[in-house]
């Protein structure tokens, strides 16, 4: 975990760095009598950013933060097997909806929590995976009036029969 | 006497059938817009205003105030159960509803919730009631230095109060500061900070991009991990015997909290400009700073709870005095409710009170009825809330990432922002590893946008002389108050180096 937190530190630092070059483009100067100029707001909190990084960097190398005194891995296999199924989950049900729709996205999404992450039974997953997308379709596009990504063209004829029931 | 007579009768017009059909109606489905995330008061306040011209105007307002109300005290339940903060004013919340849920306690937290919108509701409305004239006045003296100097005040009560690593919190904070700077600079209107040269970043980074992330992603996943997937389902139970010991919990545990929020969260709701989210995390940071077990807050503190929930809905009726009184909008939501105002007729201001008496004691009148109908539906429909939790988790995290997801593209209506808040969510995971604290970003990506143009504006009117924020008779005391909060970090470093040469 040391070694993870100076890392962390390190790259937090490149951030910041990264933030006051951004910064500097809206000039960081103190114009007088019209007061500070659009980056320099940025540019010192910025650099507040970056000075802290060093205080966290120092602590972690003098072994005072509760992280840089574990001797546990930042990630054991639990925890990479974790982000690997759940937030890579996550971050395909994103890529689907511009494919499938945000609700298609939903669906398959829940069919893969639901059945293979969970592993639970069909009759608790399908009404899930059915039902779930439809509310959602109906509470948002219905009641709220607020338009979801349809996805491809394919999809199509399924929102065609939704929106005829609703408009 | 005067007053109550005309509260006496808007009261009358507020139980009318047909407004009292609207209310009902108005803050249930406030309470349920206000819990989906990413749909707030604003959301629901604006979408159905074109309903609203079906109904005599002071029925059309009176609806939409009841849904204002229901969104306030429905924020709290996604904060709660889902730990996500739907809307902006329910960030606080999250603080200790969240750690409360996960120990087996989402009950207590939800009706403390409920039971501190219902004090912070009550108390404005008799603060409103009484003071509206000279409270509007007050409020027009807050200029940008002294807006400037609350703001400054709300980040000192995280840093100076922090049991986190300060380095830690500060660079949190002036994370989310750097972000809410994203986009275009609000004086020159020049683009500023867009990373990677990605004109997604031109439209800014929205607070609900950088919450729903931390919260709705980051913290579910590192829940699942933390846990080893072992947590199956909240223990929560359902009894109207507990809800009623709940209640008593809520007075004795979190008195403090909710007095601090709804009367801070009442003058805060004043301010123009200010609204319903600084009110909350400001009550938040100063019951934490009171507290006798400051250390308490955000492991699950019953008033840490009570504070945000009682100032956002104190706050809420707030925003509509100087909205009613002065024309000028105190929250988004009331700028609409201003704009419906206007569509039907009704010119707010000074001369409203006089020229339209019936219809703003009407309104007056449905703010308590509206109160006691929303802490009504809202604890009827707590069982449902607790029977959600019950889930497994296993179908409650998908629940979850689906509701962050949809509820994040219904309010950005942008692709780029979701895949900023899954960045983001997976930055948090790893952040909250090492112990960041990622409520103070949270916290200053929604204040830091009026942060900055007050510091900009005050520094303007000086011609560059900070001294303006301590040459005024407002903004000086709450300078003041800000810095030696900042510096207490320090103070408590030197005290015991001090002392020892005297053992």
């Amino acid at each position: 975990m040391r070694v993870g937190e100076i890392v962390t530190a390190g790259v937090l630092a490149l951030l910041s760095i990264y933030l006051m070059y951004k910064a500097t483009a809206n000039g960081i100067g103190f114009v007088a009598g019209t007061g500070p100029q659009g980056g320099f707001w940025p540019f010192w909190l910025s650099l507040g950013m970056l000075i802290s990084t060093g205080f966290i960097a120092l602590n972690a190398i003098r072994g005072l933060s509760p992280a840089s005194q574990s001797d546990e891995p930042v990630l054991d296999d639990f925890g990479r097997k974790t982000l690997l199924l759940v937030g890579g989950g996550i971050v395909g049900f994103v890529a689907l909806v511009d494919i499938l729709s945000m609700y298609g996205a939903v669906a398959v999404f829940m069919l893969y929590y639901l059945k293979v992450l969970g592993r639970h039974s069909w009759t608790l997953t399908l009404p899930m995976v059915l039902v779930f997308p439809l509310g959602l379709f109906f509470f948002f596009e219905g009641l709220m009036q607020i338009t979801m990504p349809t996805g491809m063209s394919f999809t199509e004829p399924v929102f065609n029969v939704l929106y005829d029931i609703i408009y | 006497m005067e007053i109550l007579s005309l509260l006496g009768d808007g009261m009358l017009v507020a139980i009318q059938p047909l407004n009292l059909l609207l209310i009902l109606i108005g803050v249930t489905l406030g309470l349920f817009i206000g819990a989906m995330p990413g749909l707030g008061s604003v959301n629901g306040v604006a979408i159905l205003l074109p309903i609203t011209f079906l109904v005599p105007p002071g029925s059309a307002i009176i609806f939409l105030a009841a849904i204002y109300y229901g969104a306030m005290y429905g924020g709290a339940i996604s904060s709660i159960t889902l730990g996500i903060p739907g809307a902006s004013t329910a960030v606080a919340t999250t603080f200790d509803g969240r750690p409360l849920a996960m120990q087996g306690k989402a009950r207590l937290a939800l009706v403390a919730a409920a039971i501190a919108s219902f004090v912070g509701g009550t108390v404005s409305n008799v603060l409103f009631t009484g003071f509206a004239p000279l409270l509007a006045t007050v409020a027009l003296s807050f200029g940008p230095p002294e807006i400037f100097a609350l703001m400054l005040l709300a980040f000192a009560t995280f840093v100076g109060l922090g049991g986190d690593d300060i380095p830690k919190t500060v660079f949190s904070i002036c994370f989310g500061l750097v972000l809410a700077t994203v986009g275009f600079d609000q004086i020159s209107g020049a683009p500023r900070l867009v990373l990677f040269d990605l004109n997604g970043f031109l439209g800014g980074i929205s607070f609900l991009v950088l919450a729903i992330g931390v919260y709705g992603i980051g913290e579910m996943i590192w829940t699942i991990e933390s846990t080893r997937g072992e947590i199956s389902k909240s223990d929560a139970k359902i009894s109207v015997k507990g809800i009623v010991e709940d209640t008593g919990t809520t007075f004795k545990r979190g008195w403090k909290g909710m007095s601090i929020g709804s009367f801070l969260g009442f003058f805060v709701g004043v301010l123009p400009a200010a609204g319903a989210t600084p009110a909350s995390l400001m009550s938040y940071g100063v019951s934490k700073m009171i507290s006798k077990r400051p250390d308490d807050f955000g492991k699950g503190h019953v008033g840490g709870v009570a504070a945000p929930e009682a100032a956002n809905n104190s706050a809420s009726t707030g925003s509509m005095l100087p909205m009613l009184t002065l024309g000028i909008p105190g929250s988004p939501t009331t700028a609409i409710l201003l704009g419906g105002m206007v569509i039907w007729g009704l010119t707010p201001g000074p001369r409203l009170f006089v020229e339209q008496s019936d219809f703003v004691w009407g309104l007056i009148g449905s703010f308590y009825v509206s109160n006691f109908f929303a802490v009504v539906v809202n604890l009827a429909f707590i069982p449902l809330f607790i029977w959600m939790l019950r889930m497994p988790f296993t179908v409650l995290a998908p629940l979850i990432f689906v509701l962050s997801v949809v509820g994040g593209y219904a309010a950005m209506q942008d692709m780029f922002d979701i895949w900023l808040l899954l960045i983001f969510g997976f930055g948090a995971f790893f952040l909250r590893k090492f112990d960041y604290p990622v409520a103070p970003a949270v916290l200053a990506i929604v204040l830091g946008p009026i942060a900055e143009p007050t510091l900009r504006q005050s520094l303007l009117l000086s011609s560059g002389d900070p001294s303006i924020f301590f040459s005024r008779p407002i903004s000086a005391p709450i300078m003041i108050v800000a810095i030696i909060l900042i510096l207490m970090p320090a103070l408590k470093y030197l005290r015991p180096r001090r002392a020892k040469p005297a053992e």
